[in-house]
């Protein structure tokens, strides 16, 4: 893995870190909305909204255009992708170690132990 | 091989569970036992394993250090919280690589399943500063060295 995608999962887990966030997440998901629209659930101010937004843009995980004066925002899968790589190899070696574990276990189980 | 499951949740929490085909108290005492420990805990080849010691007692320590051969290496202490006799393991580590890292706590709880165990280990990741720590290590000694790094922690 690059530095590049390091520090971008690293943006990621921040960014992911805030229940809000992970919320207007979840509303973005649903198909493309307007920031007004994304900050309709939640009691704060629409300033607010936008930092959260704007902090889930810098992480990759939320895409934005404008349509007119309106700002849409929509889920950026591959964001998303972007931890993946990180939880895979961290299988890999439990994968690898917990398969070595199994010989030790059936060693156990043969011999004295 | 029985799956691997692993499961994300909280901010940076992972759970991993993993069903073994031998009795808890084997299981338990595989990740105790030093001389159990050498034989499973070690996945790269080339890399030894000059220090492996555990004073498993509630609030003994560990020592685990690993050697690439070429004179680079990390190393893993820690502390146990919690000893459950064949049921769960709580403990504290930290790598050194060679600066300490934040302490990472893990919980490891092996659970009765028909003739064998279910494994459940929750750990935190370890923090972007560490994280990064890693991967600048692979890129310096080559991927292996990440892998053995992950290999090695929260086991």
């Amino acid at each position: 893995m690059d530095c590049q995608t390091t520090a971008m999962l690293d943006r990621s887990f921040a960014a992911l870190a805030d229940p809000t966030r992970r919320a207007i997440l979840l509303q973005a998901a649903q198909g493309e909305a307007g920031v007004m629209e994304l900050a309709a659930p939640f009691e704060m101010s629409q300033p607010a909204v936008t930092r959260h937004i704007k902090v889930l843009t810098d992480a990759g995980l939320i895409k934005r255009r404008s349509q007119g004066t309106k700002r849409l925002c929509r889920l950026s899968p591959d964001g998303l992708d972007n931890i993946a790589p990180w939880l895979t190899m961290l299988s890999d070696a439990y994968g690898a170690k917990y398969n070595q574990l199994d010989v030790v276990l059936a060693r156990m189980a043969d011999g004295p132990t | 091989m029985p799956p691997l499951t692993l499961i994300t949740h909280g901010d940076a929490n992972v759970t991993v569970t993993r069903r073994f085909a031998a009795p808890s108290e084997h299981v338990y005492r595989a990740h105790l036992e030093p001389d159990l420990i050498r034989q499973w805990i070690i996945a790269m080849p080339g890399w030894s394993m000059p220090i492996c010691e555990t004073d498993s007692q509630v609030g003994g320590e560990f020592h685990f250090a690993w050697d690439d051969g070429e004179g680079g290496g990390f190393a893993i202490t820690g502390q146990y919280i919690l000893l459950d006799p064949n049921q769960r393991i709580e403990h504290v580590e930290r790598m050194h690589i060679p600066d300490p890292t934040p302490d990472n706590h893990i919980e490891t709880t092996f659970e009765v399943d028909g003739a064998g165990t279910l494994l459940a280990l929750e750990m935190t990741l370890p923090d972007s500063a560490a994280r990064q720590e890693m991967l600048d290590m692979g890129a310096a000694d080559g991927m292996d060295a990440s892998y053995a790094m992950l290999d090695a922690i929260a086991f």
